[in-house]
């Protein structure tokens, strides 16, 4: 399991890396491989949108199932992924690299505080694979 | 006898969910209601229920008792008896897609073809398999339209044309959900052209419903109302009479994003509450958003030519409270009695279909016209199905239709304020040129009396 040290996590298994202001957000490595392939990406907002932390900002679909991804904190959208939806298999192969999903200006720094660091998410991942 | 659980196990589910007794669980019946009294007959044998039935059974008249002149929104077409002896093989003799779908390949098959065939005659991409009848499936369009925007398009157009059923069935649906549905009370006139819509279209607005035909019959060609709704940022949804496909231009062709409609026309008889079938078709790049079942082709891994359901992640099953509907059932059978009518009449066999229907409507209604004291209102395009206006109340004139063997046609006054006396009467290939004869002479006695 890839869980890369310099990002922040939810319990929802989304990651965010932090640069200056802003915020890269995608889906961990642990969530694509309890999805299995997927098969489908739709990212929801569009560039400018405000968001609050907990917000649907994507669905991914795999051959077995169907997830939301959440919004880590709250952020107005800079980027979206636009090369994702016709290539979705990449958040399989590369969850931290290719696979992001959108980018934002951070609006509430402080909710950084309320996800895990990687050994917190590693040990949550654990006790779920129990 | 078979006890599904003892007294022990329903202790032990009481005690899990807090309760004691069953009965605390009918609490939010009111008392009045929770246990009437049934004021039933002694039982009977099996012998009497069946004279009994019977009995109820032939108080009825039915379309092939009558000489029927009744449509709107179901219609009397010849089914040839191949569509009920495929659709009566034990094989295929069930009302839903099989739990373990993939085993029964013939069944996925004929729903692939169904699907294809649909599509093909509304000229959309994709095609479910399908919803209960023409009224769901508008209501399955509204909730798709609502979900593909997020909530944030909350208004749904309804044409006030649009069959009154349908509409009903739609606020049900939606009756405790944000979604507004406009349009039909008063805010246009059901009688003008559907560009008479395009006012009501507002950047608000998911979604407008119009018929192809209307309610009355007309036919209208929806590419300027098409282009209204797009550029409002909305989406078209066109229900339609599947047969008048057979001759019209396909609603995809006027830019609709999702067509319904009741597919009863193809090879589905008559009954008085359903089964009915659902048409439901859309483009593409809506397919996620689409409720239903769907069969795609594949090849399995002999390189063979294979059947399964396919985007299941998209349903209900799968997505839970997420889902866009949650409707997974589906009308199989009904589906499979339109793919078996549709194949054996084929392209050329349906548009022959869909041509007498036309014309003998035509001839009806010209000969209805040339009658003192009737007149047709139907000036614009229509199919198989025309309004006229009565010398008296169409109860009256369907009365005196009756006695004659003759099932009138559907009174809009019923439906529509300022259309008292007028009667929406449908003529389809099962109408002789004498059963119109006799229609016409018989509504001729009536502006006599």
């Amino acid at each position: 399991m890839n869980i890369p040290s310099d990002l922040k996590y939810t319990k929802n298994d989304e990651w965010i890396k932090v640069e200056g202001s802003q915020g890269t957000v995608g889906l961990t490595d642990y969530a694509q491989d309890q999805l299995s392939d997927i098969v489908f990406v739709e990212i929801i907002p569009g560039e400018g949108e405000d968001l609050s932390q907990g917000d649907t900002c994507a669905t991914v679909e795999s051959v077995k199932a169907a997830a939301d991804v959440y919004l880590p904190v709250s952020g107005r959208v800079v980027a979206v992924n636009d090369s994702l939806p016709d290539t979705p298999e990449v958040v399989n192969t590369d969850p931290y690299g290719k696979a992001w999903l959108i980018r934002i200006e951070l609006t509430s720094p402080g909710e950084l505080d309320d996800l895990l660091d990687a050994a917190a998410y590693l040990e949550f991942c654990e006790s779920r694979l129990v | 006898m078979y006890f599904p659980h003892t007294e022990a196990d329903r202790e032990a589910m009481l005690r899990t969910i807090g309760v004691q007794r069953i009965t605390d669980l009918f609490q939010s019946v009111p008392a009045a209601q929770r246990f009437p009294k049934l004021d039933l007959p002694p039982a009977m044998t099996e012998m009497e229920i069946l004279a009994e039935l019977q009995d109820l059974a032939w108080a009825n008249s039915t379309a092939r008792d009558l000489v029927s002149f009744l449509g709107a929104g179901a219609y009397n077409h010849y089914i040839p008896a191949a569509v009920d002896a495929i659709l009566r093989r034990g094989e295929f003799f069930t009302a839903y897609t099989p739990y373990q779908p993939e085993i029964s390949q013939g069944t996925l098959q004929a729903i692939f073809e169904y699907q294809s065939l649909i599509a093909g005659l509304t000229g959309m991409d994709v095609c479910n398999a399908s919803h209960y009848d023409g009224a769901t499936a508008v209501a399955e369009a509204v909730n798709m339209a609502y979900h593909h925007f997020r909530g944030k398009k909350p208004r749904v157009v309804l044409s006030p044309a649009l069959h009154p059923q349908y509409r009903e069935v739609a606020r049900t649906y939606t009756a405790s959900s944000p979604i507004i549905l406009t349009g039909d009370n008063g805010e246009a006139d059901p009688l003008e052209e559907p560009e008479a819509l395009i006012p009501l279209v507002d950047g608000q607005t998911g979604l407008v419903v119009v018929g192809y035909p209307d309610f009355f019959g007309r036919m209208y060609d929806y590419s300027a109302l098409a282009e209204a709704v797009h550029q409002a940022g909305g989406l078209l949804a066109i229900s339609v009479n599947p047969m008048a496909l057979g001759l019209f231009k396909a609603p995809g062709e006027f830019g609709a994003d999702i067509v319904t409609g009741e597919g009863q026309p193809l090879g589905i008889p008559l009954s008085y509450g359903g089964p009915y079938l659902g048409l439901f078709a859309t483009r593409q790049e809506y397919v996620r958003k689409m409720a239903g079942r769907l069969v795609g082709e594949t090849v399995d891994n002999r390189g063979q030519r294979a059947y399964v359901l396919t985007l299941t992640a998209r349903e209900q099953h799968i997505r839970r409270e997420k889902a866009t509907s949650n409707i997974c059932t589906n009308q199989g059978l009904m589906a499979l009695a339109a793919v078996v009518y549709l194949s054996l009449l084929g392209k050329n066999g349906l548009r022959q279909v869909s041509e007498l229907n036309y014309h003998k409507a035509h001839y009806a209604a010209e000969s209805i016209a040339a009658l003192p004291g009737y007149e047709l209102m139907s000036h614009e395009t229509f199919f198989n199905e025309f309004v006229v206006q009565c010398p008296q109340p169409v109860a009256e004139i369907n009365a005196h239709l009756l006695e004659h063997g003759i099932l009138g046609g559907y009174d809009l006054g019923q439906d529509y304020a300022g259309m008292e006396n007028e009667m929406l009467l449908a003529v389809t290939e099962m109408n002789s040129r004498e059963d119109i004869e006799t229609l016409v002479d018989v509504l001729a006695e009536v502006s006599n009396d």
